[in-house]
């Protein structure tokens, strides 16, 4: 695979954003309309004790991708009540697109008391194009089960064959690496299948091989079809250590597959890695594919998880 | 109607034979009868935290099978450990609900989490004993039975129950928290699963029994039995606030269905009201019924939600389970 990379495109900080954010435009995922690319994001405001909350955003783009449109100014989905799921923040949110309709898997956060965070996936539906989404529902569709213990997310939704497929994480382990720091959480990539987007089927197998260690944290995998094959880009790290050192922090893993069932595991083929300077050379993170006007992009985040924007990359060859 | 003739309470926190892991609480008891005693399960407490948290953890007493007012045996350790960090159940396995499948027993149990914007939060999960229930192990790290869109959290109060080859669950889901003048206060509802192995489990997603006190009327403790083809249940309900006294306090309800989807309430037939004194004068609640020698029994928890411990009452009248 080879990707060229069209550098930054969205920097949060140069815009106002909707519900008090102010930066982090995080996990860019593209939502094709007729005359626009819509992306979505998480950004971040501070609640009233100081803790991040993660709100939906979205950015406009033109068809070319290289001017803004405009950028969300309202609510686009809301956080959970009291209690919920999602009450302290949706990060990310998936969108696929269907006839009349927007469908969007969303990662809600719930704060916990003796590790930091809980998350489980929900859906929501928007009928105008994504401006505005309801959700089904006040709980997830995919919370923790009896082999998959916490930390549901990151779901990546395509219809197959009349059947719709997720690619997900879940958490394995939280794991103390030195006395005097809060634990590490480790997380997977998993597979689910279902008919209607609600009821999934699942078996708590993780399909990406470790390659770090078997504390390596997986995250965001998205998958799209190319020549008979299906490509899978996600972004992987080590459990601890991660947000100082460049070298423990995330990067892009790149996996393939003929049938969905299983993955060959291939980073050295991923064919994009960080730069030598700038906004992506400490780190590289949640990958997002789509295809538009018959090419496939790559949306991701750079240094410091998206802090300060996202870019894109175009596949050039596969 | 049903008439329970009270025998006393059975066990209570003065009984402790040990100051540590067992210090306070006797609640939700459920039973295995076995050839020789009665093993009641409960769930006990430690000493709360300075800031007045609480874990529970899974005990048991043994009682003579002759004589089932009689103590024989309380367990020494806890029977299942407290969920792993940052699981569902880290901080408690409360309430209990026990089940003999072949040679193994199985506990259903509410998981324990602490949250920050609410205090606690609930996942249902199970354990296997292999050793005729003395400890139980994990059958996995997770919740057999978790959230979902109709229901976001507080999934909670199992009762396991298998008639023929179907594994039935009761449970209560949380429907909302309430503001109140101290720490938010959660209403739940009592709904049920079945399943055909006791692991996946399909939710009926209804609210079973119509509320009496209001909206926000709290349910729990779904105790059901079968007898000559209908299904009777016995649970607790009261009210979301005030509770903790006489007045807002537990009482124990009765329901009767033919099909296990539409019951009937019908609370004036339970017959097993509060006591004129003593330690379950101000409230009764977690009933759990059990036929032993051919006679119906009722295990309950008593005043301050079995802070007081857990009594034991007799039917008077086996008719009565065809006279309602």
């Amino acid at each position: 695979m080879k990707w060229r990379k069209l550098g930054k495109v969205f920097d949060p900080t140069h815009h106002r954003l909707p519900n008090g954010c102010i930066e982090f435009a995080q996990s860019p995922q593209a939502l094709p309309l007729q005359d626009r690319v819509r992306i979505f994001f998480s950004t971040r405001a501070r609640d009233p004790v100081g803790k991040y909350l993660s709100h939906v955003a979205f950015v406009d783009f033109d068809p070319t991708l290289s001017n803004i449109l405009r950028v969300s100014s309202e609510t686009v989905i809301e956080l959970g009540g009291r209690g919920c799921f999602d009450e302290h923040g949706i990060f990310p949110i998936n969108v696929l697109k269907e006839q009349g309709r927007v469908l969007a898997f969303t990662t809600g956060w719930n704060r916990k008391v003796s590790v930091s965070v809980d998350a489980a996936i929900g859906l929501a539906v928007s009928h105008d194009d994504g401006l505005t989404f309801q959700k089904h529902g006040t709980g997830p569709v995919m919370a923790a089960a009896l082999r998959e213990p916490f930390l549901i997310g990151d779901a990546f939704v395509q219809r197959i064959d009349g059947e719709y497929h997720m690619w997900y994480i879940f958490g394995t382990k939280w794991k103390s690496f030195t006395p005097s720091e809060p634990p590490d959480r480790v997380y997977k990539i998993a597979h689910a299948t279902s008919e209607d987007g609600v009821n999934w089927r699942r078996n708590a197998r993780p399909i990406i091989p470790d390659r770090l260690n078997e504390d390596e944290c997986q995250a965001l995998p998205t998958v799209f079809l190319r020549d008979s094959r299906y490509h899978m880009y996600f972004c992987y790290r080590q459990a601890h250590g991660f947000r100082e050192l460049s070298s423990h922090a995330y990067r892009i893993g790149y996996a393939y597959s003929a049938d969905l069932a299983t993955w060959q595991r291939d980073d050295a083929a991923a064919g994009i890695d960080v730069s030598t300077d700038g906004w992506d050379s400490q780190m590289q993170c949640y990958p997002h594919t789509f295809e538009h006007n018959g090419q496939i992009f790559m949306l991701y985040n750079g240094n410091e998880f998206g802090k300060s924007g996202f870019g894109v990359a175009v596949l050039e060859s596969s | 109607m049903f008439c329970w003739h009270k025998l006393g309470r059975v066990f209570g926190p003065a009984d402790f034979p040990v100051d540590g892991w067992m210090k306070e609480y006797v609640q939700s008891p459920s039973v295995l009868v076995s050839d020789e005693r009665l093993r009641v399960y409960f769930c006990s407490r430690p000493a709360p935290t300075a800031s007045g948290q609480y874990l529970s953890y899974l005990s048991f007493i043994d009682l003579d099978r002759r004589d089932p007012t009689k103590i024989v045996g309380v367990c020494e350790q806890p029977a299942l450990a407290l969920g792993s960090f940052g699981a569902f159940d880290e901080f408690g396995t409360n309430p209990v609900s026990v089940i003999q499948h072949g040679q193994d027993i199985r506990v259903y149990y509410a998981g324990w989490t602490r949250c920050e914007s609410v205090p606690f939060n609930a996942a249902i999960g199970v354990a296997v004993s292999r050793n005729g229930g003395d400890t139980f192990e994990r059958i996995g790290a997770g919740p057999v039975l978790s959230y979902d869109p109709d229901e976001p959290f507080l999934l909670g109060s199992p009762r396991i129950r298998k008639f023929g080859d179907i594994w039935h669950l009761w449970y209560v889901a949380g429907r909302r928290w309430l503001d109140t003048d101290g720490k938010p206060e959660p209403v739940y509802k009592i709904r049920m699963a079945s399943s055909a192995d006791g692991l996946n489990w399909s939710k009926h997603g209804t609210d079973l029994i119509a509320d009496l006190l209001g909206e926000d009327e709290c349910q729990a403790c779904p105790d059901v039995t079968l007898r000559d083809g209908r299904y009777h249940m016995f649970y607790s309900y009261r009210h979301a606030r005030n509770y903790k006294n006489a007045e807002g306090g537990y009482r124990i309800g009765y329901a009767v269905s033919d099909d296990l989807r539409n019951w009937q309430r019908r609370d004036d037939q339970s017959g097993v009201g509060v006591s004129a004194t003593g330690w379950d004068a101000q409230m009764v609640s977690y009933p759990h019924v059990f036929e032993m020698d051919g006679l119906s029994y009722m295990l309950y928890q008593g005043n301050e939600m079995g802070r007081s411990g857990i009594g034991l009452a007799r039917l008077k009248d086996e008719a009565a389970w065809s006279a309602t």
